[in-house]
């Protein structure tokens, strides 16, 4: 690849391997030469299970916490979400102790409470406000698209999102409601009819709202960029750069809800399909195009409606996987993996999931048989997963050494294998977690 | 009894059905006729969940159009007491830190419609809520439901709180909830779980007794 390449004149497999160098290569000094090369052998790991080319020098570990590093220091999620100094000390320590080979990142889990009570943001409640201290934050399951919305979404996602689901779902966003197509600034006699809403009591106070959050995220990126940087000089690489959604999800998930989205395929089946088109580029923009290109190559995706169960396999293969394989495709033609969680069960998805090109995408499964999942799957793509949460929290460490290596042998068997607890874990017996951690490192070498 | 309305109701042919509905009531059809087929269909909709062609959508799908069903039906219905027969009772919700609720309304649902009387508490209810309803309703059945891995050790709690206030003995518990398995029912102290709303319905009709 020439020197004076641009991006956009890069195939994907030169811009994937532009960011493969850049991850093995961050503009880190690291805490000594040790912690460096604990860090290139961890993503060197990462990357050998994910092209699938050739096999690891060991199974790679990684570590699908939720709260776990707080509620292991014995705090609540109530506490690390106010008290950020005691949060990142546990995210460290957590790292620390267990030693994955990518960093367990306090990120989602230590952003303070005050900046969603700043924004009064309604979609979920948190711990101390609508969940118990000792409860995650959770979503609060409501159509907030109403069903006459459809032709508006599709007409115009972010208008739609800006001028009415934001002024719905956010307190701090009421006065956008109030105002008129931003399309009025592009000629000066329409400035003027467009702008007195900004004056409006409801914006007014929603911009403080904003400006507030603003400052209480500023206080806290003080604290948690330095505690990245931390992890990853003494050699913990960060794995996931960013994410995104399938169309389906984000239409289902916070849009019209569960209910709503299933009751959408049967009355306006052609809707839910236009929809989940209009927002496929939407999908792939969320992801990357940002102030900043991601940090890792791994672009995450909570895979959601599309699990066993949740729709039959021709209602899959007609609203759920067209669109999310083209987001897919988007992602692999920049030059991104995409790492998708496909929680619950994905039994009877494995085949339709295989179409996608070799070594180009991970798939985290949860209580998808494994060994099906190497067969089918795991011929095209790195798979990850998946010791039971159950084994996890009320298990023996036996149980879990016993349940890891049949995972090492099924699942890691000639490489294309991350191990990994199955859902996210907000606690559970540490002694289990060494076990998995230790049986890693003993019984997953190649 | 295959009947238009018990086909479009399977077929989840809303607009079909709710017509068939008012043109039934026009001619002078008894709601409790209405009931009947819609309850049939109901059989003929778990049938196809058991036999995995349907899913969580056909049953979300025809929670609405039983509801519609039921709107056009309430005006024309003597306010008279109910004459189902009911074969059991349970009391059900999402416990205590806990507030997914769309698989406890399946449940619910599918628990009502095959005769049993529901007790819903609801989410995010803590153990003395549980406790005074089991001493009220006196249920056979107690289900709970619980999606984070925080549930598990409610769930616990929950059980233990019924236990301690002398109503565990008779009295079956299920669990049910995304990450519930058998390692989860021996930890919390339950007698079964269910991996969904018809293993529910099995399991409330072993602890009555019924086939």
């Amino acid at each position: 690849m020439a020197a004076d390449t641009s991006w956009a004149d890069m195939t994907p497999d030169e811009k994937r391997a532009q960011r493969l160098d850049a991850w093995l290569n961050p503009p880190v000094e690291f805490d000594s030469p040790e912690a460096e090369g604990l860090y290139k052998a961890r993503v060197g790991r990462f990357i050998d299970a994910i092209l699938l080319e050739k096999t690891p020098d060991r199974v790679p570990t990684r570590i699908n916490a939720g709260w776990w590093p707080a509620t292991h220091a014995g705090l609540t999620p109530y506490d690390a979400m106010h008290d950020s100094g005691r949060a990142h000390k546990a995210w460290i320590d957590f790292n620390v102790e267990f030693q994955p080979d990518a960093m367990v990142g306090p990120l989602l889990y230590t952003t303070p409470a005050a900046v969603f009570e700043a924004l009064d943001y309604h979609l979920y409640s948190w711990p101390g406000h609508g969940t118990p201290n000792e409860a995650s934050y959770q979503y609060n399951e409501k159509e907030w698209m109403l069903p006459e919305e459809y032709d508006d979404l599709i007409a115009d996602p972010t208008d739609y999102l800006l001028r009415t689901y934001l002024p719905r779902t956010v307190g701090a966003f009421a006065g956008f409601a109030g105002i008129s197509s931003f399309a009025d600034f592009t000629e000066l006699p329409f400035v003027s009819g467009h702008v007195g809403a900004w004056g409006s009591p409801e914006m007014v106070t929603g911009l403080e709202s904003l400006a507030r959050a603003a400052r209480e995220v500023g206080t806290w990126q003080q604290q948690v960029f330095p505690t990245l940087g931390q992890l990853m000089a003494m050699g913990f690489p960060a794995y996931d750069g960013g994410a995104t959604k399938a169309p389906f999800d984000i239409l289902g998930d916070t849009l019209r809800g569960t209910r709503g989205v299933m009751i959408d395929m049967f009355r306006c089946p052609e809707k839910v399909l236009e929809a989940c088109e209009r927002l496929v580029p939407v999908a792939i923009r969320w992801a990357l195009k940002r102030p900043a290109p991601p940090a890792t190559p791994v672009i995450f995706l909570p895979l959601h409606k599309g699990a066993d169960g949740f729709m039959s396999d021709e209602q899959f293969g007609t609203f759920y996987w067209p669109t999310l394989r083209k987001v897919l495709m988007g992602l692999i033609d920049e030059g991104i993996t995409p790492f998708l969680f496909a929680e619950g069960r994905y039994g009877s998805r494995l085949e339709i999931i295989s179409d996608l090109p070799k070594g180009k995408t991970v798939w985290l499964f949860d209580q998808t048989d494994m060994a099906r999942a190497k067969e089918t799957i795991g011929r095209v793509a790195c798979i990850e997963g998946n010791v039971p949460l159950s084994l996890m929290h009320a298990g023996t460490p036996e149980q879990v050494a016993d349940y890891t290596k049949h995972l090492i042998d099924t699942a890691g068997a000639g490489g294309g294998y991350i191990l990994d607890i199955g859902a996210v874990a907000d606690a559970g017996r540490g002694e289990n977690l060494h076990a998995m951690m230790d049986t890693a490192k003993e019984y997953g070498i190649y | 009894m295959s009947t238009e309305l018990v086909e479009a109701l399977v077929g989840m042919r809303e607009k079909d059905a709710l017509q068939i509905v008012e043109a039934m009531l026009d001619r002078g059809e008894k709601p409790e006729e209405i009931l009947a087929q819609s309850g049939e269909a109901m059989r003929i909709v778990g049938e196809h969940y058991e036999e995995c062609d349907f899913f969580l959508p056909e049953l979300i799908m025809s929670g609405e159009m039983l509801k519609k069903i039921g709107a056009l039906l309430k005006p024309r219905m003597a306010a008279q007491a109910s004459t189902r027969t009911m074969v059991g009772r349970v009391v059900l919700g999402t416990v205590r830190g806990d507030i997914h609720d769309i698989g406890k309304d399946i449940v619910g649902f599918v628990l009502d419609v095959n005769g049993f009387e529901v007790t819903d508490l609801g989410i995010n209810v803590p153990e003395d809520r549980f406790v005074e309803a089991v001493r009220e309703k006196k249920p056979q059945i107690l289900a709970l439901s619980g999606f984070l891995s925080l549930a598990f050790d409610t769930m616990k709690s929950t059980i233990a709180a019924v236990e301690q206030a002398g109503l565990r003995g008779g009295l079956k518990v299920v669990i049910g909830g995304g990450q519930i398995d058998a390692t989860v029912r021996d930890f919390v102290g339950a007698d079964a779980y269910g991996d969904d709303a018809m293993a529910a319905l099995r399991l409330a009709k072993e602890a009555v007794g019924v086939s």
